[in-house]
């Protein structure tokens, strides 16, 4: 039997699709882009097979166009995350997330002596790896990590 | 540098950290000098700390400065809950330079960026005491005659040692060869060894002290502390292992000098204290001259 070929998670019409996401960091996405609060149709996918990355997520926003510097922060927990900007159906540009050189809040401070965790102080980190990212706290100087990361 | 804070000796830059020096050896000769008549400094020690804070408060006396703060959160309005945000707000309007003290990691670069006069970091938690490392290179220049090209050893508890992590970072703009001599629990982290290789700078690891103790231009003495191992078996195992005595110093160079950041417990024995290469003592009154360097640095005088 032949098998039906189909997407596991349907074309949108205009909008942005946000492909090659690690599975384990969609709800990451979602957080950092505050999905979870849009009235836009949004379609997920997840543990979808990837031959780069085991596992990967895709995520769908209809009628949605993000500037650069909003969509760059998902580039912490999706490095290699791929952008299709969809206009009536056909892909009309193709982007690749940067992991920026400073981020200011997002993540919190893995460091619990750090006063960013004592007091209302926006985090701020200088990204000092961007392969495996790490980033070194502005205030404690201390480093947090891919897998430490806590998304405020 | 004036209006400028000192939060990590990183702040400054490797010219200011020279001029700094030049100025504290000015101090040095001449220690009463009437630049801060008139000004007020302001000194949080939110955390008791009490060489640190008569070091700094002897500066300030000698420059004829006047002091207004606490020395304990305990009876400064912390204790009623008033966040670090609002009493550096206060305070910066108050006095002309912050000296402030916290436990808290960070603390020092936050309220920098809230007050409106510079502030000196006198010791964030584990985090940077830069005006340690300071007196360190002053102690370091004063004894060697430079900064360039010498071997340091760097005995210890290399782990947490806040003093040995920054004076590494501030001696590898020098060309220094670092040999590091640490239990197999406090050895120096992997991200400042990285931080060495990647300057193409030499070190050595050692776990005790070698016959190339010859070799050293400096002797930087840390305390190992019990409460940091796991097995108390392996503390001792190691504790007289790091214990720096007269009969070792023997064949050392006629230059070297032994440095510890002090308080001593028994990791230097009292014997070598009469050796000329002890140096620990002076090391801890350059400290005077070296914050008073950098209070004149900081408020734009001199």
């Amino acid at each position: 039997m032949k098998e039906p070929k189909q997407l596991s998670v349907s074309a949108i019409e205009n909008g942005t699709v946000i492909d090659h996401i690690p599975a384990k960091s969609l709800f990451k996405v979602i957080q950092i882009l505050g999905l979870d609060r849009f009235d836009n149709q949004i379609t997920f996918g997840t543990n979808l097979e990837s031959k780069k990355l085991g596992k990967k997520a895709i995520v769908k926003i209809s009628g949605k166009f993000f500037e650069d510097a909003d969509i760059n922060r998902i580039a912490l927990v999706a490095p290699d995350a791929k952008l299709n900007i969809i206009k009536d159906y056909e892909v009309v540009e193709k982007k690749v997330v940067e992991v920026p050189d400073h981020i200011t809040g997002i993540v919190k401070c893995m460091n619990p002596k750090c006063i960013t965790n004592y007091e209302h102080v926006k985090t701020k980190f200088r990204i000092i790896s961007k392969k495996n990212v790490s980033l070194r706290c502005h205030y404690c100087e201390k480093i947090t990590s891919q897998e430490n990361f806590k998304i405020i | 540098m004036k209006n400028r804070s000192l939060v990590s000796i990183d702040d400054f830059t490797t010219g200011e950290i020279l001029e700094t020096l030049d100025l504290a050896e000015e101090f040095e000769k001449k220690p009463v000098q009437k630049l801060l008549e008139g000004k007020v400094i302001s000194t949080l020690f939110f955390e008791p700390s009490t060489r640190t804070r008569l070091s700094f408060e002897s500066a300030i006396n000698r420059l004829g400065g006047k002091i207004v703060g606490f020395t304990d959160s305990n009876t400064s309005s912390v204790s009623k809950g008033e966040t670090l945000h609002d009493t550096i707000k206060m305070v910066s309007s108050y006095s002309d330079l912050i000296v402030m003290r916290h436990s808290i990691e960070g603390s020092a670069r936050y309220a920098s960026e809230i007050a409106s006069v510079p502030v000196i970091n006198a010791g964030d938690g584990a985090n940077q005491h830069p005006t340690q490392t300071m007196l360190d290179l002053y102690s370091i220049r004063k004894t060697q005659g430079t900064l360039d090209n010498l071997n340091i050893f760097m005995v210890g508890d290399l782990k947490y040692g806040r003093t040995v992590h920054s004076l590494m970072m501030a001696m590898s703009r020098w060309n220094t060869t670092f040999n590091f001599i640490a239990p197999e629990e406090l050895k120096m982290p992997d991200e400042l060894k990285l931080y060495l290789e990647n300057l193409g700078l030499k070190y050595y690891e050692h776990s005790d002290f070698t016959d190339i103790i010859s070799r050293a231009d400096i002797i930087y003495m840390t305390r190992v502390q019990k409460e940091r191992f796991s097995d108390p078996i392996e503390y001792e195992k190691v504790k007289n292992v790091y214990v720096l005595r007269n009969s070792m110093l023997k064949y050392t160079k006629p230059s070297m000098r032994i440095l510890h950041p002090l308080p001593r417990v028994n990791e230097i024995d009292p014997d070598v204290d009469s050796n000329p290469k002890a140096y620990y003592f002076e090391q801890a009154l350059n400290g005077v001259f070296t914050r008073q360097a950098v209070l004149c640095k900081l408020l734009g005088i001199k």
